[in-house]
């Protein structure tokens, strides 16, 4: 089933971090399996990456600890080997970490280079996206790492219960449109090209670390604006070239975009006020954040919508 | 009997008992369903109306919460001062509902009998497979609505999204507003007026003659609703070609059609 959820201020910085807490908090029935968000804070004259080292239920052998360990420090290493300069590292978890660096190269070649370590996810890549995700509810992700404290400006939400792939980090929402900086999506629904699309992105480079379809929408759509086009034409242009059903919210660094296919199949709630614009699979979910009696609406099959933070 | 103790992950309220919260005046009851689970609102409604024969109660804060007055057989005035969430007033028989707000996906599904009236927009599927009664929601209403409808009136004051009356067998829809793709796909009978522009016919839905039952039921609902003077409507039915009103074979029928 699945549950997805964004939210985007007009009017400054929020508690993203709790707000997106609570809201997937009350999706939780529709997806128990796995928690994720996608975080805009504060831009950063830094790069922000956020590595997965192993996958949450991955066997602890006795060697676990120290081979990860290991992991992250040939990746520090590989970051400078890469020209980087790497300010500080951030332990989340035993498994996951953030790491802070300058660093004027080719990105696909630092992600890709980073991900040639055994085992390692490049979870996020930007200069204001954070992407958490793990598995358990939102309030024991969020405990995990400690996201009340994260303020921003726009965030997105995934809760998953998991159909067509496995209970893990891996197959979790958001995903990050590797190897475009700061784009990220979740989606609730299923992609019938998805073959079609991941050979195609694949033969044009692109590398995919799950067996999701939802993984295609972000790199489809950072491909179309890595092209020149702007979200919401890359958005629209999806409607036509993805088949199946589909609603998912698309975010870059400085705007939010929902897309419903044309069948309207999977269900999104609308709240647009004056200081934020709130949307979810449910209403309850917007209603965690905005305590009041409010007007809310579905948009209409084959809708696009984008704001601008 | 045990109190259940089956829900590890904390999706379910396990306590059934009602909260015997609501305050009672004249014969009306109220009660503010804030801090209460969709569990503990229903059980109170249903012991205000078996236990202690109330017939009008309100319910204040019901903030979106889903399934919220399903099953409601008998005859009664409910208020919901607020909206609802999905799969709300299911399977009634009987009431008369007034949602100052608006409702989730699959509002009213399978209402027998009765009257619910909603001041705000409704997602999808709203009116699924409805018997009887009138569903009005005054705002707009998301896609399939009245899916598999056998009777009854759906009366929607905005748009309407795609497949509108999607396989509809009886009863009537009455759209104010412009409705999407796919009008009446595969309706086995039944009738689609619809006031605003359609975007596109569904298999099988085609432009019905105009008689004086139309405009007698058309007056007769705006009426009851006050919904002011009616606008120029379109009728749709059935085109009677796809399912059922002929003898021919699979093979010949796709001749015809």
């Amino acid at each position: 089933m699945c549950g997805i959820a964004g939210i985007i201020s007009r009017d400054g910085d929020r508690a993203i971090g709790s707000e997106m807490t609570r809201m997937l908090q009350s999706m939780k029935h529709r997806g128990p399996d796995s928690t994720g968000y996608a975080l805009y804070g504060p831009p950063s004259e830094d790069w922000v990456m956020r590595v997965k080292l192993a996958d949450a239920n991955a066997e602890r052998d006795y060697d676990f600890a120290a081979r990860l360990g290991r992991h992250k420090d040939e990746i520090e290493r590989r970051l400078r080997q890469l020209g980087a300069t790497v300010y500080t590292t951030v332990d989340a978890t035993e498994y996951a970490f953030e790491a802070h660096f300058a660093y004027d190269g080719d990105l696909k070649a630092l992600a890709d280079r980073v991900e040639d370590v055994r085992g390692v996810e490049v979870l996020s890549l930007g200069h204001s996206l954070q992407i958490v995700k793990d598995l358990g509810d939102a309030e024991t992700v969020s405990e995990q790492y400690k996201l009340d404290a994260l303020g921003g400006t726009h965030a997105i939400g995934h809760v998953r219960m998991a159909t067509e792939s496995d209970v893990d980090i891996s197959g979790a929402h958001p995903y990050w449109a590797y190897p475009f900086q700061d784009v990220a999506v979740v989606h609730n629904g299923q992609l019938t090209n998805y073959h079609h699309w991941k050979r195609r992105l694949e033969r044009s480079g692109h590398r995919f670390q799950s067996e999701c379809d939802s993984e295609i929408i972000a790199v489809y759509l950072a491909e179309r604006m890595a092209g020149g086009d702007d979200l919401e034409t890359a958005m629209r242009a999806s409607l036509d070239e993805l088949d199946g059903v589909f609603t998912y919210i698309c975010v870059t660094a400085d705007a939010l975009g929902m897309a419903k296919d044309e069948l309207a199949a999977k269900p999104l709630v609308l709240y647009e006020a004056s200081d934020l614009v709130a949307l979810a699979s449910e209403e309850v979910a917007i209603r965690a954040i905005v305590d009041r009696e409010i007007d809310t609406y579905d948009p209409f099959e084959g809708e696009v919508m984008v704001w601008q933070r | 009997m045990a109190a259940l103790t089956y829900d590890a992950r904390g999706l379910v309220e396990v306590d059934g008992t009602p909260p015997r919260v609501a305050e009672i005046e004249d014969g009306r009851a109220s009660f503010d369903a804030r801090e209460l689970t969709t569990r503990k609102i229903n059980a109170e409604l249903r012991r205000l109306l078996h236990e202690e024969g109330i017939e009008d109660v309100t319910i204040h804060n019901p903030g979106a919460r889903h399934s919220l007055g399903v099953g409601i057989l008998q005859r009664c005035r409910i208020t919901f001062d607020g909206s609802l969430g999905y799969f709300g007033l299911g399977l009634i028989d009987g009431p008369e509902v007034h949602v100052r707000g608006r409702v989730g996906w699959s509002a009213c599904e399978n209402m027998m009998s009765g009257v619910v009236v909603v001041d705000g927009n409704a997602g999808s599927l709203t009116g699924a497979a409805i018997r009887g009664g009138d569903l009005v929601v005054r705002g707009r209403v998301g896609a399939r609505t009245g899916i598999d409808q056998k009777g009854g009136t759906i009366i929607v004051g905005g748009a309407a999204g795609s497949m509108t009356g999607f396989m509809m067998q009886r009863g009537r829809q009455i759209i104010l507003g412009d409705v999407g793709p796919g009008l009446g796909d595969s309706m086995y009978d039944g009738t689609l007026y619809v006031g605003g522009k359609v975007k596109s016919l569904g298999v099988d839905c085609v432009l019905g003659e105009w008689t004086e039952a139309d405009t007698e039921f058309i007056a007769r609902k705006f009426r009851i609703y006050d919904l002011g003077e009616p606008p120029e409507l379109q009728k749709f039915v059935c085109g009677k070609q796809l399912y059922n009103y002929d003898n021919l074979e699979p093979s010949e029928r796709k001749l015809v059609l």
